[in-house]
């Protein structure tokens, strides 16, 4: 479904990505993993076009987003949910989920998504006229994922979903990473908690400064000399 | 050169060029002048959409103080000064201190200036009102100067007068780049956080150059009385004699010592030049050509005519270097 | 002695009906300044181009006034899209001060053009509307009408914001700009759609001074300079801000003018928005 070829890319001043090939099948939950500063969300940022790749081809279900622009992405299928959640702190929880519905082809499907997202978050429907900006990290975290969801995605680009939370929220938020997971969307995760996304995904990328220099089932990954000693300090 | 020039300028009564176009030199100067004053502070980030006022407090000061008490207009400027010098620091103190600046900065001395007009208009038994004010002539028979009033009837002494205010000023610019505070000022306008980290007072050092703008404002607005003998709320005050002011600075380049004064020459060339073309038949048709000109500057040129020239000096005098 | 005075209770039903104007006058500059982060100096100058499209469309031209007006609205919108396409995108990313100079340039060349095309007489819609007599009180129905229509106007544009996908985009890209591209909103393209929102309420703005006020080049010099500081006063960005804030000039400058001369109102309001500054420098309203 989605496919980067030789892409490269980065910021005024310096280069993060070099030379970045992977491919991500339909229905296929893949994660990139690597240490901070390896370039991961820039990985995703290029991928949704939030910045240009300096080299290389993005391809998504056959079509390239070379000429496409940012804002365009997500009527292709893509939704990226930002690092740090990135909710919209003064508009309520349903206002940010109807935030994500903006596009078009998803206007129409508004109350059949929404139904969705409730039923997948109840704590959000609770918290749904709630202003985003105070809900708790967890909370937060659910709705911008239910905010993604809205647009009707056929692949989810989550962007660190952990981060910044406590660890029994953590076992919730990947626990709900599974179960999107099974319901067919396709995920591309990117995370820094080797060890509990390696247990959700099929497979798995290794980013090390800006290069991508092991691939693998996940398993392989887990088992893998190097990954654990110098990831998971085994 | 410099000083080639400065002697070539002082001579130009000298050159009999009649009184109009020496009318047009003194303005020149004039203005030139005060934008110079607005510039010490808006070169630094402090935009001040207010100096009406101030200019408005010199005018009206001294010619309320001639008109109605006899004062002559040389106590009257020190009134005028030592009441702007109060508003400025009534006004600065607070703005520096609570970290009022960019937008809303321009904005509290936007309502400095229009207060300032609006109190003018208000006293209309004492100021006239909208329909302005004439210094009372102190020149009675054949007395063509009054030194003790201020008031010459010859072009020639206005010109000197005027010359010498307006060296004085880019005197005072020198003096402040070159003390120690320019450079703090430099790194307050720019990183206000990093420059009180290494201990400079910065609520003192705005306050100081604001106060010194403000000043040379004022005294700006009592030759401005003295020599036009006819003021009114909106020619020394209000927010269109302000954003002259700060046009006049951006025109020309607000951060060249020099840049305020071509700002000002520029601007009256420009009038002169469309009424010489075009009679009075268009009026206002100077003021739109500036306003699109000004809008283009800003867009293109945002440090001003002397900026650009200078930058395109710097290109052209530029030596690549050798490659091998 | 009565403290109850009919005509001071006349002065603040009047600040009252002004205030609405001014909520309304406010809104537009908020509106802006909240998305795109620019204040529109030169925006009572589009106030006063919308005034002088009535004038023509209805005095020269002949049109029905209830045509000429929406038109006039239309034609305040465009110039909203107009300004922003070449003058503030240019200069959007410079320093926050050129953007405040630019819109001041344009002011200049409005009034400098207003004076050139129109000439500096005022003119008078004729449009006489009679006046409301409320016991020993008087009110000039224009100013009901401009009050009624302002708030209505007021009530719209919060139904939009608060429940259409444009209106929770604009109110979005304010809180975050940088992700409204995964929304699948363009931020290029909600500056356009706001700048033609905050034209058109100049717009209608323009059509309710119009009825009230006699249209010169200088206009925008009566109501600009205090609809900046209503903006600031209730926190530059904030429309229920500026909304509270305009109210309470409103009062300043009428009751202020009713106890002394008009022009002391307005020095009262603009000393009271001196001082409110150094008490809450962000504004009654203000976050930052």
């Amino acid at each position: 479904m989605l496919s980067l070829e030789h892409v490269s890319a980065g910021y005024a001043g310096f280069q993060a990505l070099f030379d970045v090939s992977l491919e991500v099948k339909a229905g296929e939950a893949v994660a990139v993993i690597g240490p901070n500063g390896a370039g991961k969300t820039t990985l995703l940022r290029v991928i949704s076009k939030l910045i240009d790749p300096t080299a290389g081809e993005i391809r998504m279900e056959g079509g390239a987003l070379t000429a496409v622009p940012a804002h365009e992405v997500i009527a292709r299928g893509i939704a990226h949910v930002p690092e740090n959640r990135r909710l919209f702190p003064r508009l309520t929880v349903e206002e940010n989920l109807k935030m994500g519905s903006f596009v078009p082809s998803a206007r129409k499907k508004y109350t059949e998504n929404i139904e969705l997202v409730y039923k997948h978050f109840p704590r959000l429907k609770e918290r749904r006229m709630q202003l985003a900006g105070t809900l708790s990290g967890g909370e937060q975290q659910m709705c911008a994922i239910g905010r993604a969801l809205m647009s009707g995605p056929r692949l989810l680009l989550l962007d660190e979903p952990s981060a910044g939370l406590a660890p029994v929220v953590v076992q919730s938020i990947f626990e709900l990473v599974r179960r999107i997971c099974t319901e067919g969307y396709t995920v591309l995760i990117v995370e820094q908690n080797i060890r509990q996304v390696l247990k959700v995904v099929k497979r798995a990328y290794l980013l090390e400064a800006g290069r991508i220099v092991l691939t693998g089932s996940a398993n392989e990954l887990l088992d893998s000399k190097e990954i654990q000693k110098t990831y998971l300090g085994l | 050169m410099k000083y080639g020039a400065l002697a070539l300028l002082a001579a130009v009564p000298l050159l009999g060029i009649g009184n109009y176009p020496l009318h047009l030199v003194i303005q020149v100067l004039l203005w030139g002048y005060i934008y110079t004053s607005w510039s010490l502070m808006g070169r630094l980030g402090m935009v001040s959409f207010g100096h009406g006022a101030f200019m408005s407090i010199g005018a009206y000061g001294v010619v309320m103080l001639w008109n109605h008490f006899g004062v002559s207009p040389w106590i009257g400027a020190l009134a005028a000064l030592t009441a702007t010098a109060a508003t400025a620091f009534v006004i600065g103190y607070p703005c520096f201190r609570f970290k009022i600046v960019g937008h809303y900065f321009a904005l509290v001395t936007l309502a400095l200036s229009e207060v300032a007009r609006l109190i003018i208009v208000a006293l209309r038994d004492q100021t006239g009102g909208s329909l302005g004010a004439t210094p009372n002539s102190a020149l009675t028979g054949d007395a063509s100067m009054s030194l003790a009033a201020l008031q010459f009837s010859n072009k020639i002494v206005w010109f000197y007068i005027v010359l010498a205010v307006w060296l004085a000023g880019l005197w005072i610019w020198r003096q402040v780049d070159r003390s120690m505070g320019r450079i703090a000022l430099q790194a307050i306008s720019e990183e206000e956080e990093a420059a009180a980290s290494i201990g400079i007072h910065v609520t003192r050092a705005k306050l100081r150059i604001t106060m010194i703008s403000a000043l040379m404002t004022c005294a700006g607005g009592v030759l401005y009385a003295q020599y036009q003998l006819y003021i009114n709320p909106d020619s020394v005050g209000g927010i269109a004699i302000s954003l002259q002011m700060v046009f006049g600075a951006i025109a020309g380049g607000m951060y060249a010592r020099l840049g305020p004064t071509v700002g000002a020459a520029f601007t009256l060339l420009l009038a002169e030049g469309l009424r010489y073309a075009f009679g009075n038949r268009f009026p206002a048709l100077d003021t739109t050509i500036y306003g699109v000109i000004l809008v283009l500057f800003i867009i293109f040129m945002p440090k001003g005519i002397l900026g650009a020239a200078e930058q395109g000096w710097r290109k052209l005098t530029a030596k690549s270097p050798a490659r091998a | 002695m009565d403290i109850f005075d009919i005509f001071l209770l006349e002065a603040v039903l009047n600040g009252l009906l002004l205030g609405g104007l001014l909520a309304l006058l406010s809104l537009g500059l908020n509106l802006i300044f909240g998305v795109i982060d620019v204040v529109w100096i030169c925006y009572a100058e589009l106030i006063m181009c919308g005034m002088y499209a009535v004038y023509y469309l209805y005095v020269v031209y002949h049109w029905p006034l209830l045509l000429a007006m929406p038109c006039a609205i239309g034609i305040v919108a465009l110039l909203g899209v107009l300004l922003h396409q070449f003058v503030i995108r240019p200069v959007l990313t410079a320093e926050p001060i050129n953007q405040l100079l630019v819109t001041g340039g344009v002011l200049f060349f409005l009034q400098a053009a207003a004076t050139l095309v129109f000439g500096i007489e005022f003119k008078n819609l004729g449009v006489a509307l009679p006046s409301i007599v409320v016991g020993e009180m008087s009110f000039s129905a224009s100013r009901l009408v401009a009050f009624c229509v302002a708030l209505a106007g007021v009530l719209a544009l919060y139904f939009f914001l608060k429940r259409s996908y444009l209106g929770i985009a604009i109110r979005a890209i304010s809180q975050d700009r940088a992700i409204m591209p995964l929304m699948g909103v363009s931020p290029a393209r909600i500056f356009v759609i706001t700048s033609a929102l905050g034209g058109a309420l100049a717009g209608l703005a323009a059509c309710l001074l119009v009825l009230q006020y006699d249209t010169h080049p200088a206009i925008g010099l009566s109501f600009g300079p205090i609809t900046f500081l209503i903006c600031v006063l209730g926190g530059l960005g904030n429309m229920v801000g500026g909304f509270i804030a305009a109210f309470l000039f409103a009062q300043f400058i009428s009751v202020g003018g009713f106890f002394f001369a008009l022009e002391w109102g307005y020095v009262f309001s603009f000393i009271f928005f001196i001082a409110m500054m150094f008490w809450r420098p962000q504004g009654i309203l203000g976050g930052k």
